[in-house]
């Protein structure tokens, strides 16, 4: 599976959402994607990519966009 | 002074001096907004003549019981920024806190405690057990003080697994599958006091004369809430490092103290055993006849400061619990600011605490 695919069900799942509402989506921009849910993600991700996030980036990853730029970073290394 | 500007300065690091400056000037700032923002706030001001410009110093500026978020709703933003509502911890029957966040008053929440808690953990994430059953975090839209606080640190957490299921009984076989898989790791614990000893530790031993035995020698336990029941029960704070070392192996072992009112700004205890006020929040204590400042070593009335709130005027709050600083700057374990100790709660105050109210189903 693409990456971006892979990133884009990730917030599909975990939100139960469709891919149309992914560009431009802020974190507390709907019901699901509130605390709880943000932990939700970041492990979706994590399985996704098998990688682990660093807390500053968890904390950071505030938007849709905003998460690709953080999985792009070196650390991470997930390119889309 | 922004709040990023005070996210970035390491928590431990400033002397009394120079967090006196930074304290007056942030929480003076925030008197400020709040009473631009928050009329029932204003009027209180108004009411007892405060005067912003002749402030020397943070300790001057007016505090609020904490019960009034009880009685009424404080908030400085409208309806519509809010996007989390928090409540305090309260036995049944009991009025509860309402804390109004907005989008970043919670972010920054969440900044300080991973800050704060760092500091005692390193900023790797770890394997995760919580010690509380998952039905906690179920219901988002209100979130209690108990679900608050196993969220804030979930985030320490890479793969996690709550110990106990909804009866409050003991997931054995999960727990050491997940000891299993985890060997040779470090293991992050975390839960309210209270439950750790009646729900874990006591199921530990019970186990133990089975001849089932957990070790948790590469654990850190981190625990918080209110010891009200345990004192009771005679557990001392030794007592419990005492026991839980016994029984498990688990040694390293930190007590926290913090509020929902105030979240974010946890007074963690450092290897010494004492309570530290980092850099973004700091305890007065405070006499109870005239509300002066109580010295080094006497018990009074504690009051909390914290430079987070921006949606609620809470900024500078007296609590209803006694204790006494011990010490500033000075402590053996080399983390600078005021450490203290908590006595407990006041005569005649309700119960609260994420450990204390539940204790009082017991």
């Amino acid at each position: 599976m693409a990456n971006l695919e892979k990133y884009n069900n990730a917030f599909i799942e975990t939100f139960e959402i469709t891919e149309d509402k992914l560009a431009g989506l802020k974190y507390q921009d709907i019901e699901a994607w509130d605390s709880v849910g943000h932990m939700g993600l970041i492990a979706a991700l994590e399985e996704a990519f098998d990688i682990m996030m660093d807390t500053d980036d968890i904390i950071d990853f505030s938007s849709y966009e905003k998460g690709k730029e953080i999985l792009s970073k070196s650390e991470y290394g997930v390119e889309f | 002074m922004t709040f990023d500007e005070i996210l970035s300065i390491p928590p431990y690091s400033l002397d009394e001096e120079e967090k006196g400056k930074l304290l007056t000037e942030r929480l003076l700032e925030l008197t400020r907004l709040h009473r631009k923002n928050c009329p029932e706030y204003a009027n209180m001001l108004d009411a007892v003549g405060f005067d912003p410009d002749g402030v020397k110093s943070y300790k001057e500026l007016p505090f609020l019981p904490v019960r009034l978020f009880k009685e009424m709703d404080l908030k400085s933003v409208t309806k519509e920024e809010i996007v989390k509502t928090m409540t305090s911890s309260g036995t049944s029957g009991q009025a509860v806190s309402k804390i109004y966040l907005d989008r970043s008053t919670s972010a920054n929440q969440q900044k300080t405690m991973v800050k704060i808690v760092s500091e005692f953990t390193g900023s790797g994430r770890m394997p995760m057990i919580i010690i509380d059953c998952p039905s906690v975090v179920k219901n988002r839209a209100m979130f209690s003080a108990r679900g608050a606080g196993i969220l804030g640190f979930s985030i320490f957490g890479s793969k996690k697994i709550y110990a106990l299921d909804d009866d409050m009984k003991l997931d054995v076989s999960g727990v050491s599958d997940f000891l299993e898989q985890h060997k040779g790791e470090r293991i992050l614990l975390f839960g309210f006091t209270f439950m750790v000893w009646q729900h874990f530790y006591k199921e530990l031993k019970r186990l133990k004369e089975e001849g089932i035995a957990f070790d948790l020698s590469n654990g850190i336990l981190i625990h918080g809430g209110g010891w009200k029941k345990l004192i009771s029960e005679a557990v001392s704070h030794d007592e419990f490092h005492k026991s839980m070392e016994e029984i498990c192996g688990l040694k390293d072992i930190h007590d926290y103290y913090g509020m929902v009112e105030q979240t974010g700004c946890i007074y963690m205890e450092c290897e010494c055993g004492h309570l530290h006020a980092s850099n973004f929040s700091d305890v007065i204590i405070r006499r109870p006849l005239d509300f002066s400042e109580a010295d080094t070593g006497e018990t009074g009335i504690i009051q909390v400061v914290s430079t987070i709130p921006e949606s609620y005027p809470g900024h500078s709050l007296l609590t209803e619990d006694e204790g006494s600083v011990v010490g500033i700057d000075d402590c053996p374990c080399g983390r600078k600011g005021k450490y203290f100790k908590i006595n407990g709660r006041l005569k005649n105050a309700e119960i609260r605490g994420c450990s204390d109210t539940y204790a009082a189903k017991f």
